[in-house]
């Protein structure tokens, strides 16, 4: 018998049963809930007159409603009442139910996929669900992790299983190392561009090779948050010291005793050797360079040094649509210089790169220097509470009020607009979030994905640059 | 949920790839508590010239007269023809809910993406996989043919053009059980309590620190 994949063995030990067609029971280990997609699912679950299995699975927060500025006021502090009755549902069900939220005026309160790790929610080896596609980002501690709908929200709630059927596993190897200015997002925006938005579907990915190994948990993160932008509804990290450490003494995880027999079993969530993948696609991480999307869907990306590629080229016909209408809605023209593109407004932050060491990053860019005049706003929201005291007690906050962004407070923000941070129809933005899709920031907003560093080096220049030139 | 057995109805086409649930229903629509009346908002920035607000009276809003989904040979479509990758991105169900609620009840596309599809069979709605050059063919059909028909028979899993040609999809058997019956899967999940629990109960002396 060949070895196991990390994959194999996540699923094995969560397998509660399993069909002859290979449909399967699958035993979920933590639940985390937010406001949008879990109105319907408690609806559901009451309407059926059933109750939550095991409400300390569950952890739940407001991320995307929720304003940026003047939190004072509490959840009466949306101005959007729609947003607001949302929030307040999210509240209501959680009291009913006895689950633990952090509720809009909490510090520990921030962004579901931020707050999971941050708070030792998500530890190695466990299955982690939430209604949200980038419930992947936890699949960096070694976790299998991955996004649902609202009707499997409610089955979760009710059943604490989920019915699947196994992925294939894929293996992306990131060989080597990667060049000074060279992140986590220009990895994994490199790892899209290779295989394409749909490659990674109907597979679990696990990410591996040197230059991943060298990525703190966070970088992890991040290239595990965009395994659904690769198609893949999983994307993973076996477990080594890093991840154990990170671990350690977060107010969720295990400690004492439970804590060394915890450590034992997650020392042996790897792959095995021998184990055999179903497609495996290596990439040298040296080829990299800082990574910018000029069209909507995150395939479509280049290199800084890169031009805008011309559909006329492109000899699949489906695909020359796409690019077509894409470079259409984007405003700008085939053959275009990627350093040429100017931009309106610079957002830092999102699930993606919200954490403390994204802010870091672009802190190391801006600071003693100013944003362009031409940028209209270029604003710095933290994943979290605590993120943010965490750059504040850092003096993070100063050098990017000087250098002229916004300090924001906790939230998704302005990586989907549903609260009051949006681009206004034709605006630009260099965006640290994961997708570029048409209206995504704001109906008729365009967006260009690049990493923290990259687009605090575009509000300071006014338009995209080569960061490695400015450090 | 609906019952899905049979479906004979009007095609309409949606020739661009990686069509996104956030094309598909944008986010200011997401801000309901609800499970309905998501239709009028179906691919709202594509359909209508101005973007929207919820709430609004969607007999005001002018639309884009050159969206396929405004012509009004598609008006009564049940059937959507798509691109590869349709339904990428967010996990929003609100998507399979805009399309359920807007009449469609089969999507047809070379591929899908997992979460998207997955939501389909939740709600009644049926994804069918067929090869990209079988799909180039009905698309030239759809757009050659002023009120283009498809039947869709699940239970022999067929789909069958207005000159009578036969095309054969496959499904997974537990999904199309499920909607051929209209089966609400908790309750399936729930026969299994006993087991639900004996894994627990094991699990609790292997991991202890997931139960404390
Ligand atoms: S930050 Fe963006 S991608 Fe992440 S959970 Fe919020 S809306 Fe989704």
């Amino acid at each position: 018998m060949s070895g196991r994949t990390l994959y194999d063995k996540l699923w094995d030990a969560h397998l509660v049963r399993e069909d002859s067609d290979g449909t399967a029971l699958i035993y979920i280990d933590r639940h985390l809930v937010h406001e949008v997609t879990s109105p319907q699912a408690f609806e559901g679950l009451r309407l059926a007159g059933r109750k939550p299995w095991r409400s300390r699975s569950i952890l739940a927060v407001p991320d995307h409603n929720v304003p940026t500025i003047h939190r004072e006021r509490g959840v009466a502090g949306i101005d959007d009442p729609v947003s607001r009755i949302q929030v307040e549902t999210l509240d209501q069900n959680c009291s009913d139910f006895g689950i633990t939220e952090f509720h809009m005026d909490d510090i520990r309160q921030g962004i579901v996929h931020v707050i999971g790790p941050e708070q030792g929610a998500t530890l190695p080896g466990m299955t982690v669900v939430c209604g949200d596609s980038h419930t992947s980002t936890h699949g960096a501690f070694g976790a299998l992790a991955f996004g649902i709908g609202t009707s499997e929200v409610e089955h979760v709630l009710a059943t604490q299983c989920l019915i699947q059927k196994k992925s294939k596993n894929m293996l992306v190897r990131v060989d080597g190392e990667a060049t000074a200015g060279v992140t986590a997002k220009d990895i994994v925006l490199a790892i899209i561009g290779e295989i394409g938005t749909a490659g990674g579907t109907g597979y679990a990915i696990e990410f591996a090779g040197a230059a991943i190994e060298a990525l703190s948990l966070e970088g992890r993160m991040t290239v595990c948050n965009m395994a659904i932008e690769a198609g893949a509804r999983a994307g993973m990290v076996a477990v080594d010291q890093k991840t154990i450490d990170y671990v350690a003494g977060r107010p969720f995880a295990p400690r004492a005793e439970q804590w060394e027999q915890a450590v034992t079993h997650w020392r042996t969530l790897k792959s095995d050797p021998d184990a055999e993948f179903d497609r495996v696609v290596t990439l040298q991480a040296a080829d990299i360079r800082p990574q910018v999307t000029w069209g909507t869907s995150p395939e479509m990306v280049t290199s800084i040094d890169g031009r805008v590629p011309d559909p006329a080229q492109e000899a699949d016909t489906v695909k020359q649509t796409g690019m077509r209408k894409a470079l259409e809605y984007m405003g700008i023209q085939p053959g275009m210089a990627i350093a040429d593109i100017k931009l309106d407004r610079v957002f830092i932050g999102s699930c993606t790169n919200s954490r403390i060491e994204d802010l870091r990053a672009a802190a190391a860019v801006a600071r003693g220097r100013k944003v362009a005049p031409g940028i209209r706003q270029a604003m710095v929201v933290p994943g979290s509470g605590l993120v943010k005291k965490q750059a504040e007690d850092e003096g993070l906050d100063r050098i990017f009020i000087e250098a002229g962004f916004e300090w924001r407070e906790p939230g998704c923000s302005m990586c989907l607009a549903m609260n009051a941070d949006r681009l206004e129809p034709g605006e630009r933005c260099a965006s640290t979030s994961n997708r570029n899709f048409e209206g995504r920031q704001g109906a008729g907003g365009r967006t260009h994905l690049v990493s923290p560093a990259m687009a605090a080096a575009a509000a300071i220049a006014g338009h995209f640059v080569d960061v490695r030139d400015l450090v | 949920m609906e019952k899905f057995e049979t479906l004979d109805a009007i095609v309409a086409p949606l020739d661009r790839p990686n069509v996104d649930t956030d094309a598909i229903i944008p986010k200011q629509y997401l801000k309901s508590v609800k499970r309905s009346g998501f239709g009028p908002n179906l691919f709202d920035d594509w359909r209508y010239l101005e973007p929207g607000e919820p709430g609004q009276d969607y007999s005001k809003r002018k639309l884009k007269p050159d969206f396929v989904l405004n012509q009004p040979r598609y008006r009564d479509a049940r059937i959507l023809l798509a691109r590869e990758n349709f339904g990428c991105g967010s996990s929003r169900e609100h998507a399979v809910w805009a399309l359920e609620d807007a009449g469609f009840r089969v999507v047809i596309a070379p591929s899908f993406a997992d979460i998207f599809f997955n939501n389909c069979f939740k709600n009644g709605v049926l994804p069918i996989v067929l090869d990209a050059a079988i799909l180039d063919r009905l698309f030239a059909q759809v757009e050659a043919t002023p009120d283009y028909r498809l039947v869709v028979d699940l239970e022999h899993q067929t789909i069958t053009t207005p000159d009578g040609e036969k095309l054969s999809f496959a499904v997974d058997e537990f999904r199309k059980y499920c909607l051929l019956n209209g089966l609400d899967d908790i309750g399936l999940t729930m026969q299994h309590a006993d087991e639900i629990r004996a894994y627990e109960a094991r699990r609790k002396t292997e991991a202890p620190w997931l139960f404390a």
